[in-house]
């Protein structure tokens, strides 16, 4: 196996903390991928996706700036590492050439 | 708003079962989500939705046990890491105090190693034979006078009685005469080698390395073995075996085998070829006549054997004890003569004795030295302990730092451990390649052939002990001390080393001071002994004195000529033969009376035989009476004595005094005439008094000629022309001369071996402790940097500065004095003791030691002291 195995929930979340650049953490993320993708995705789901993201490399993460409405807890902001942001474009560039391989794109659409 | 508060126990649960290190963000974004929801959906609905959100929580994922990496765990070898890594940034900061304390340490560590390699050399001296601790020489005591003397010399017949009587304990014996040097030539080479006669057990006995032929070489009488060095001197290349070849230009005899050389450290290492004894007793007659005649009076040769498996040392020579006693004429019954087993292990470490009792010997210098290079190497320790120590103050708030960050004490301790591993194992290389640079000096000096042990894993393991000893010894002091300093103190700055941390620095400085001091007036001591005894009078005049030993036949009965055609060159004024060369006596015989003897007293003498001449030639000073003379025929059975002959025979008027050699009613007795008293002369050594000697005229009982050189002429043209003399009247033997006063000077190389190696280390410590005091003295000089800054602008003189600063460490040295003077005296006094002849210990030398370290430690110190005298005030205390 060339690369690290990427779930499709760990790339969503991947996805979006690029998207949210350098301000992504665990609610903020949450309520992100709820407004966009309209799943009901629970924070200890998200935790532990960013914990195994961590863990594979792709995210690095620092402890930012305590709010009032944390209970002046502080947020730990992640953001994605060079190499979270390969494996992205890598998967990117699967889906696009196999995308391009579809003879007849709007058929398939029909069918479904 | 209580209300808004998310649920107490949601969040005691959470705190229960998520791990530490995730609480903060965890319940951050819980809390946060409550507020968002009390918004979106209430108060109410919030509730239950925190309430679910915390169960989500509660999966294995969360439990302290999968602690995400946030705090980095680290490696056994992080924190060392970092020690050393500061531990380097300080030598690298710190150039100065670094150079010293490692310098100072690589030069004690390799002064330690360099004297344990000399100890293990000593320690390992013959046990290169396989036989080694069954091996062992007969030797004998014997009392005479009332003392016991003790010798190697044997009688001839032993070695039967021995075979006969008590064969069971021995599994060899063999008998030998003096290894000395004896001419073998093959054809017309001819070589000057030093070897000797022995038994044919002996190669076995030595376990000899054969390289041609077999141990049993010896068996047949005209046989001989030559070391492979002796070989190649005379062969080349060409295959010695079988050859014949002859020794001494008496006997010729078939190389029958070639050992390989004795190595360096091995008593037996100038034995360069073996021939059979029974050759020695077939030539020589009188050899022959004591075996066969069973003499045993006559103690002229040594007997070596190698005891039975099954026996032990001590046994065997409580066994033989008697074995000459039982055998000797009623009248010789009274020396009391004891033989006894010299164990080969004792031959070179305690090999001397004093009324029948051993008193150890060599082995007092490798303990003198053992102490000495443990001193030397603490001096060092002490160095590195005061440096470290003094510039705590500097490190105190690391350690403050690391202390409040969360050190503990024994990681603190642990690293500066690991800092002075780190300056041991610096120190360690430095050493090993000091070692490298002096050690052919070292070798020279102590007259070995150490190598460096590259390849020895003993070497290496003792190494580390040694690194692992020095490392905690100079370690142990700072790392105890700094680690017990207290955070609060330190960080606040009103830490301040009190008067009391400076105690065990000056205590060590004074135990270093001890220590160099002891070492100094040893030194002087030990070279003034020796100029003592050099100046001590001789009794005859060694200057251009040539001795020549008259090793074959050729040389007898050509003495006129020689005489006459060398006077005639004007290269001598004088020549003459005798018996014993100036630097020794070879022969000692009693049975001599006189009118008045006191019955009691065994007339033991030197007896040596001289020609007409040997008074002119090598300046004897007469006191009473007059030299041999050609002028009266009588002067045949004349008789020259010393004064401590004059002495021991206790007459008033010795000229004309008749002495009687022999007892009354034996046909060979012979009477002599003293018809003179000379000067004592010193030949055997320097540290006893001389012997009472008789001196007689003879021509046939001389073994050595002595020329003294002309004066007016150069000492290298004339010897060419003696060279060119001897060459064409005794063809057949090699050149070979001494100067009498080069083989006097002989005699003090053990004692000077000694004052050289004393001297070095003393120099060594010297420098160690002010290298030390250097490091100190700057150190103090840079704390008081403000103090010395006020008191130049209140007035105070460089003099002033100057006093202030030294005087501390002048006081320090005065009690190393104080201290070291009777410690040096008592071991001094009980050194010298063992000469007759001895310089004595004057308070001026203890005195004059203490000024040189006094003036060595102002120099030291001074330098630091008027730099910082010296400073500009304005830029001392500019900076606050």
């Amino acid at each position: 196996m060339k690369r690290t195995y990427l779930g499709e929930f760990e790339e969503i979340v991947l996805l979006t903390v690029a998207v949210m650049e350098g301000s992504a953490y665990g609610v903020a993320i949450t309520h992100e991928i709820i407004e966009q993708t309209g799943r009901s995705v629970r924070l200890n789901q998200i935790h532990s996706a960013l914990e195994r993201l961590e863990d594979k490399g792709m995210v690095k993460s620092e402890m930012g700036e305590p709010t009032a409405e944390r209970g002046g807890r502080r947020k730990r902001l992640f953001t994605v590492t060079a190499y979270g942001r390969r494996t992205l474009q890598e998967i990117q560039e699967v889906r696009v050439s196999f995308w391009s391989r579809l003879l007849n794109p709007l058929k398939l659409t029909t069918s479904l | 708003m209580q209300h808004l508060e998310p649920p107490k126990l949601a969040d005691k649960l959470l705190r229960f079962f998520l791990s530490a290190n995730r609480l903060e963000e965890v319940q951050g974004d819980l809390h946060e989500e409550y507020r968002w929801q009390i918004r979106r959906v209430g108060e109410q609905q919030a509730r239950w939705r925190y309430w679910r959100d915390v169960l989500g929580f509660l999966k294995p994922r969360f439990t302290p046990k999968n602690d995400p990496k946030q705090y980095p765990k680290p490696s056994p070898t992080a924190m060392l890491r970092n020690y050393l890594k500061v531990a380097f940034r300080n030598l690298v900061r710190h150039k100065g105090y670094s150079s010293i304390n490692i310098g100072g340490l690589a030069v004690g560590m390799a002064v330690a190693m360099l004297i344990g390699l000399w100890i293990y050399d000593e320690l390992s001296y013959n046990t290169y034979h396989q036989h080694y601790d069954r091996i062992a020489q007969v030797m004998q005591h014997q009392t005479s006078n009332g003392h016991v003397g003790t010798q190697q010399a044997i009688p001839a017949p032993l070695e039967t009685e021995l075979r006969k009587k008590y064969g069971t304990n021995f599994k060899r014996l063999a008998m030998a005469t003096w290894q000395s040097d004896r001419i073998l030539s093959f054809g017309d080479k001819k070589v000057m080698r030093s070897g000797n006669y022995m038994g044919a057990d002996m190669p076995e006995i030595l376990s000899l390395t054969m390289l041609k032929g077999s141990r049993d070489g010896l068996k047949e009488t005209n046989t001989v073995l030559l070391s492979a060095s002796t070989a190649k001197s005379l062969f080349g290349t060409a295959d010695p075996m079988g050859k014949t070849i002859n020794i001494d230009g008496k006997a010729d005899v078939r190389v029958t085998g070639v050992y390989e050389d004795l190595p360096f450290n091995t008593e037996f290492r100038d034995l360069t070829f073996i021939a059979p004894w029974e050759l020695f007793v077939s030539t020589q007659p009188w050899v022959k006549r004591s075996r066969d005649e069973n003499q045993w009076g006559n103690n002229s040769f040594q007997l070596f054997v190698q005891i039975a498996d099954n026996v032990d040392m001590e046994t065997v020579s409580s066994r033989i004890k008697d074995s000459k006693w039982n055998n000797v004429d009623a009248e010789d019954k009274k020396y009391k003569a004891e033989m006894f087993l010299q164990p080969m292990s004792d031959w070179r470490l305690y090999s001397s004795w004093e009324e029948g009792a051993k008193t150890g010997g060599y082995i007092q210098y490798v303990r003198l030295f053992a102490i000495v290079g443990v001193f030397v190497l603490l001096l060092a320790c002490i160095n590195f302990m005061n440096l470290s120590t003094a510039r705590s103050e500097k490190r105190a708030k690391e350690v403050g730092i690391r202390k409040a960050v969360g050190s503990i004490r024994s990681q603190i301790v642990n690293q500066f451990f690991s800092e002075s591993f780190l300056v041991v194992f610096f120190a360690f290389v430095g050493a090993i390649l000091l070692i490298l640079v002096l050690l052919p000096w070292f070798n020279d000096v102590a007259d070995k052939r150490i190598t460096f042990p590259w390849t020895k894993a003993p070497f290496w393991l003792t190494s580390l002990c040694f690194i692992l000893i020095t490392g905690l010894l100079a370690g142990s002091y700072p790392a105890l001390y700094l680690s017990s300093f207290q955070p609060v103190k330190v960080l606040k700055g009103t830490f301040k080393v009190g008067s009391w941390a400076a105690v065990p620095r000056k205590v060590l400085v004074v135990v270093q001071f001890t220590v160099s001091i002891t070492l100094i007036i040893g030194t002087v001591i030990v070279y003034r002994q020796i100029q003592h005894t050099k100046n001590r009078p001789l009794g005859y005049d060694g200057n251009g004195v040539v001795m020549m030993q008259m090793l074959s036949p050729a040389f007898y009965g050509k003495y006129e000529v020689l005489k006459t055609e060398l006077t005639n060159a004007g290269v001598i004024q004088e020549m003459a033969e005798s018996s014993s060369p100036m630097t020794g006596v070879w022969s000692n015989n009693s049975g001599f009376s006189w009118q008045g003897k006191d019955p009691s007293l065994d007339a033991d003498f030197s007896t040596i035989w001289v020609t007409h001449d040997f008074g002119k030639t090598v300046g004897w000073q007469f006191k009473e009476g007059r030299d041999f003379s050609r002028k009266f025929s009588t002067d045949s059975s004349g008789l020259i004595i010393n004064e401590a002959a004059v002495k021991f025979m206790g007459i008033k008027n010795p000229l004309g005094t008749v002495i009687q050699w022999g007892a009354k009613e034996d046909p060979r007795t012979e009477y002599f005439t003293i018809i003179g008293v000379i000067k004592d002369v010193l030949a055997e050594s320097p540290y006893e008094p001389v012997k009472q000697a008789f001196y007689f005229l003879d021509y046939e009982n001389v073994n050595w000629i002595m020329l003294k050189l002309n004066p007016n002429r150069s000492v290298s043209e004339s010897m060419a022309v003696v060279e060119a003399t001897f060459k064409k009247h005794i063809p057949s033997a090699p050149f070979d001369y001494k100067f009498a006063d080069e083989e006097f000077g002989k005699k003090f190389a053990s004692e000077e071996r000694i004052g050289k190696l004393a001297g070095g280390f003393a120099v060594l410590a010297i420098l160690i402790s002010c290298l030390g005091l250097f490091g100190l003295a700057s150190f103090t000089a840079e704390q008081r940097t403000k103090e010395i800054g006020v008191r130049k602008v209140l007035g105070a003189s460089v003099l002033n500065l100057w006093g202030l600063l030294s005087k501390d460490f002048v006081v320090l040295v005065i009690i190393s004095c104080l201290i070291a003077s009777p410690i040096a005296y008592y071991y001094l006094s009980d050194w010298l003791a063992d000469y007759e002849y001895r310089t004595d210990l004057s308070w001026w030398i203890f005195v004059a030691s203490g000024l040189g370290a006094m003036l060595i430690t102002l120099l030291t110190v001074s330098y630091q002291s008027v730099k910082a005298a010296l400073m500009n005030p304005i830029k001392s205390l500019r900076s606050e």
